[in-house]
């Protein structure tokens, strides 16, 4: 397919559904080869948006590709691998058959399949269940074969809804290894998550999306880079040396003998400490403290309460 | 084609697995056993009385024997057009089955499709088997064969795909239970006319033909069977124009292309429906 066309683009990409207005401008661009976190609260448009760049269902306005094709053509689906959030599968198959089958729907030749599908089960660890009806399987086991599903057809992009929802704290080392090696193999992932901590290890780039719209996209490692909370315990501080304080950040929050501040890089400690002690303050204690993708994302998206 | 295939396929397989053929079977079983032993007795009883009645009653109550025999395949294969695909295509959208379907390469009227072929095979077989074995017991306890056993099943197959059609329309649009509503509540309407019909025709009223006619361009399932019981039924009572199964006033050629047109026309309607909303 076009190689030069970015994995996903999307030009605001709106959805209502009558009144309620699912997405409401989403414009995004993903690279080949990227691992790609899409995040928000519950009812922020997530799944609206993976459904429209699938074509499960038709946005009300804007343009989206998929590999460069127009999405809601199923010309680009021979290359997509996706994993819905309410993952549900005709569970009177055997986990061989279902995977057998969903490899021919992508066109997969039966010799081909012969040979793919024990692999796949192998991967996500349900060799041993290969004969076992899906009506069987725990929800989990339900997850990773759904995973398998989605990895059929060496997929240049693959859509993962929540993959690990179901999934316990094995099963989630399964899809961040399985993540990696995607991406080791160039395949671009697009990952819906609440799992923050899931993300944190695995992007390279996130949106966080509100009501529809994204509030923010960074790569992850200057959005972890660039927040540094710092604590620190002093005595003898004069309004004056708080004010002082000013220049590194805007957010300065005393309690007692204790001082927050927010700052935006690293490297101003030394500084800020040397300045403290200048101004002739007792300094017990100075101890930067990353902040936590949860933490991000309660201040950019708000702490409202996600519907 | 290979698409279209493999969706038909799905759809015996979850026939075979969920075990509806074999409880198809097995109560067929049943249904051709009560009536091969009951028309057997009753074959016994008619030929006891040869001496009093004649040869052309003989033929006539076999021949209404096989029609009530017919009558009830004609209603199970009809009500397992619509019981066995109700939530085919509803049921698959509400649990997010159909999601990973219709985001693999392929179209969304090869699902419709392939789901209808499937069906279409299970409801001939089921067809073929019932009715089948309904005139092959009176062939063989009897020795008598309906005049046009063809012509007839083709009709009483016409129905069921009428009907099949029909629950899919519903299918593609609403849900399961409200389908149900609708097919049975359609067909409701097309059965009441058909006798206000024949009323109206016995008794000489031309307004309650035109309402019987109305509700069968309403829904034309059992015009279908009424043409079919026609077509089945002894020369005899084709020209006296009585019988219970049948109507003095049989669905003429018209009405059969109608309702050929109306089920592909809903059968189009729910791949269109089907094709363009969200799921």
């Amino acid at each position: 397919m076009h190689e030069t066309h970015p994995a996903i683009e999307t030009i605001g990409l709106r959805k209502a559904f009558g009144e309620k207005v699912a997405v409401e401008d989403l414009s995004l661009r993903v690279e080949r080869g990227e691992v790609f976190g899409f995040l928000g609260p519950n009812g922020a448009g997530k799944t609206t948006s993976v459904k429209m760049l699938l074509g499960l269902c038709a946005p009300t306005a804007g343009k989206g590709f998929l590999l460069g094709r127009p999405v809601g053509t199923s010309a680009a689906l021979g290359k997509v691998g996706f994993l819905p959030e309410h993952f549900r599968f005709h569970d009177w198959l055997k986990a061989h058959e279902f995977l057998f089958v969903h490899g021919r729907l992508y066109g997969m030749k039966e010799g081909v399949l012969k040979s793919r599908v024990p692999e796949l089960l192998e991967l996500v660890g349900l060799q041993a269940h290969a004969e076992k009806r899906l009506s069987e399987f725990s929800k989990g086991m339900l997850q990773r074969i759904g995973l398998a599903q989605a990895l059929l057809n060496d997929p240049e992009v693959v859509f993962l809804d929540e993959p690990t929802s179901g999934l316990d704290p094995m099963g989630r080392r399964l899809v961040r290894d399985i993540i990696r090696d995607l991406k080791s193999r160039g395949t671009t992932v697009f990952l819906n998550s609440h799992l923050l901590s899931e993300v944190e290890v695995t992007c390279d780039r996130v949106s966080f999306v509100k009501h529809g719209r994204v509030v923010q996209t960074s790569p992850l490692k200057s959005l972890m880079n660039g927040m540094l909370n710092v604590e620190i315990r002093a005595d003898k501080l004069t309004a004056e040396t708080l004010e002082g304080l000013r220049r590194w950040t805007a957010t300065v929050d005393r309690a007692g003998d204790t001082i927050r501040l927010r700052l935006a890089e690293e490297s101003c400690l030394p500084d800020i400490h040397r300045f403290l002690v200048q101004q002739g303050a007792d300094v017990y204690s100075l101890s930067p403290q990353r902040i936590s993708l949860e933490e991000l994302f309660v201040q950019i998206v708000g702490s409202e309460v996600g519907l | 084609m290979r698409t279209l295939r493999i969706i038909a396929g799905l759809t015996l397989r979850e026939a075979v697995r969920r075990k509806i053929v074999l409880a198809a079977l097995v109560m067929g079983g049943l249904f051709l056993t009560v009536y091969s032993v009951g028309f057997y007795y009753m074959n016994q009883d008619i030929q006891r009385h040869a001496n009093v009645i004649s040869m052309v009653a003989m033929k006539e109550m076999r021949n209404f024997m096989l029609l009530a025999g017919l009558y009830v395949v004609n209603f199970l294969t009809i009500a397992m057009a619509v019981l066995t695909s109700i939530d085919t295509l509803s049921g698959e959208i509400s649990s997010g089955t159909v999601q990973t379907l219709v985001a693999k390469p392929v179209r969304r009227w090869q699902i419709v499709l392939g789901k209808w072929i499937g069906f279409v095979v299970l409801l001939t077989s089921y067809l073929l088997l019932m009715a089948g074995g309904v005139m092959v017991i009176v062939l063989v306890i009897s020795g008598q064969h309906a005049p046009k056993p063809f012509l007839g099943l083709s009709l009483v197959w016409l129905n069921g795909l009428l009907l099949l059609s029909l629950s899919f329309f519903g299918g593609s649009r609403l849900s399961t239970l409200a389908n149900g509503v609708l097919a049975f509540g359609l067909y409701g309407i097309g059965f009441v006319g058909g006798w206000i019909e024949q009323f109206g025709w016995l008794a000489g009223k031309p307004a309650a033909v035109k309402v019987g006619i109305l509700s069968s361009l309403l829904f034309p399932g059992e015009a279908l069977w009424k043409r079919a019981a026609f077509e089945l039924q002894s020369p005899l009572v084709k020209t006296l124009g009585i019988s219970p199964f049948t109507s003095a006033s049989p669905p003429n050629a018209m009405m059969i292309g109608y309702a050929v047109l109306y089920a592909a026309v809903i059968l189009a309607l729910a791949v269109h429906k089907f094709s363009r909303r969200d799921l």
